[in-house]
């Protein structure tokens, strides 16, 4: 394959796609949202079990590609156990990674742990929404923000 | 006799040179990733000829100027151009007069100007307008859009899970109240060809006219709209291997001369005072403001190159190329086509299991691929399979069964790769 093409799906990634974590419906959620890219048609459901600050279970449901599933996948994996404000930082240092504004903010990669195999999405300008669809979802349930998400 | 049959009984000749016609499309020796390009997204837009290309910079260096007013040489020139363009489009889907064929910017503006200035005068309370569940986004929102506001009714005909109108359903769908019905010619995401001449007799016996979005027909199939007695036509120039920009509108000359006009501006009157307005006769009546001139002399040129090739040879040639396509992709495991219609354009539409089309398309890519992954602007086609999107690969005149082969060994990598 490729080499640019193998940054973008690393093994972690169609690892995760292929068997997605936490993908389930939740019965006993505190808060979720629904996220949508007109542009592809792809759908998340993201929902959060929130008490006393801390993610105490994140899950997901939908469709997208393998770079969309497996950021919603790695996504629950990183921020279950977390604050809701440590929830918040990952997702700006995740954004910053893959829109290439790492570099302007040094330090912040060491933060990042697995979720460092998204970085080669930032060669790919067109994939970069599929990438934040379901963290962007899971920013607004965060602030249970009634209206759903779109990526335009 | 099914469509390839009837079209080769007119085709004149079976010599077809693909490699001579792609030695007139300078885009097909691009490389993208080191890889030839391989451009299987016609649905989307066509590439251009030479000619085409050299007629718009002929245009701007030797003719340049505002067509319909001017007293000097260039002005008349530009007109002339402009002109002898309309009746070239006349020609080539065989309308009546040179009056009936209205320059817009693509087939999109052509359905909202017949939606908004038919449907305002012809559009009642309780009244009904007919569409199919196959149409592009562009034939659906603007029936919404004059529905709305006149309060009339938008109702669809179904489809079977081969992707074709449910005829049976179309003939109970049709009322006294029913006024207009739009269907597409060929189907841009399932490639379809409806049975349109069955659809416009039906509507016609109970007095209803009819608009065709032939989009993904005029390029694909000759079309004659005496012959198929449509009462409007409407398509994009860029998909026809012309400039983007420009789209063509086909009107009944009855109809549109009872129609009030679409936009109001220059060019469109032929008096005007602050008390009253008199406006221009057919076809200028519907083209207010300085037009896209390079774009109507340039698809003047499309068409004129479309009909050297002859349009009957390249159907059969795509026709040739959507068989084997559709034969090798049937190979591959866990593929699946949307659209299995009898009578299809080269649009071949499908689904892989466990690889999204948005994956399918990146790696595509870097074998040089062109395809188009997505809903292709027709949601509700998606929601008839539960699907969210396709890939899709469209063929045109210059694309051979070679460059298919690469395509199907692409998506055998992509199996391997996602297991």
């Amino acid at each position: 394959m490729d080499q640019e093409l193998r940054e973008l799906y690393q093994e972690v990634i169609l690892d995760h796609n292929k068997s997605p974590r936490n993908y389930r419906k939740m019965e006993d959620f505190t808060q979720d949202c629904e996220g949508y890219n007109p542009l592809c048609g792809d759908t998340i459901h993201v929902y959060l079990k929130v008490n006393e600050g801390i993610v105490t279970d994140v899950s997901f449901q939908g469709s997208g590609c393998a770079i969309s599933k497996a950021s919603a996948s790695l996504m629950t994996s990183e921020i279950k156990g977390k604050t809701t404000e440590e929830a918040e930082e990952i997702f700006r240092n995740f954004q910053d990674l893959i829109t290439g504004n790492l570099g302007k903010n040094p330090g912040k990669d060491d933060k990042l742990g697995k979720l460092a195999v998204f970085s080669g999405v930032q060669e790919f300008p067109v994939r970069v929404k599929c990438a934040t669809l379901a963290w962007h979802t899971m920013n607004s349930a965060l602030h249970e923000n009634d209206r759903s998400v779109t990526t335009e | 006799m099914n469509l390839k049959e009837e079209i080769s009984v007119i085709s004149n000749s079976t010599v077809y040179d693909v490699e001579e016609i792609r030695n007139d499309f300078p885009i097909l020796r691009t490389y993208v990733h080191d890889k030839p390009l391989v451009y299987l997204d016609n649905a989307a837009t066509t590439q251009k000829p030479i000619s085409v290309i050299q007629e718009a910079q002929k245009y701007y260096s030797t003719m340049n100027s505002n067509i319909h007013r001017g007293v000097h040489a260039l002005s008349g020139v530009a007109t002339e151009a402009y002109e002898t363009a309309r009746i070239k489009i006349k020609k080539f889907i065989n309308a009546l007069g040179k009056n009936e064929i209205i320059f817009t910017k693509g087939t999109t503006e052509s359905i909202n100007l017949v939606a908004q200035s038919y449907g305002r005068v012809n559009l009642q309370s309780g009244d009904e307008v007919i569409i199919s569940q196959m149409e592009h986004h562009s034939n659906i929102v603007p029936w919404q859009l004059i529905c709305n506001e006149r309060n009339a009714k938008l109702k669809v005909i179904p489809i079977n899970d081969e992707g074709e109108i449910i005829f049976e359903d179309f003939e109970k769908l049709i009322t006294d109240k029913t006024k207009f019905v739009s269907v597409v010619y060929a189907s841009n995401s399932l490639g379809t060809v409806n049975p349109v001449k069955k659809i416009i007799d039906l509507a016609h016996q109970n007095n209803i006219p009819v608009l065709l979005d032939a989009a993904q027909a005029v390029n694909h199939i000759p079309v004659d709209v005496q012959e198929i007695d449509c009462d409007f036509l409407a398509f994009s120039g860029h998909k026809l291997y012309g400039p983007t920009g420009i789209g063509i509108l086909y009107g009944k000359v009855n109809l549109l001369d009872s129609m009030p006009p679409y936009q109001g501006g220059g060019d469109m009157i032929s008096k005007v005072t602050f008390e009253k307005t008199t406006y221009n006769e057919l076809p200028h009546k519907f083209e207010a403001g300085t037009p896209n001139i390079a774009g109507a002399i340039g698809l003047g040129k499309a068409i004129e190159y479309v009909s050297k090739v002859g349009i009957e040879k390249i159907s059969i040639h795509e026709m040739n190329l959507l068989e084997y396509a559709t034969e090798a992709v049937n190979l591959i495991p866990g593929l699946k086509i949307i659209g299995t219609s009898r009578e299809k354009v080269g649009v071949l539409s499908f689904v892989l299991d466990n690889v999204h089309p948005h994956d399918i398309g990146t790696f595509l890519d870097f074998e040089g691929v062109a395809i188009r992954t997505g809903h292709h602007c027709t949601q509700p086609v998606m929601d008839h399979y539960n699907i969210p999107a396709t890939s899709r690969a469209s063929f045109a005149m210059y694309n051979t069964k070679e460059e298919i082969d690469v395509l199907v060994n692409g998506l055998k990598k992509i199996i391997e790769e996602f297991g």
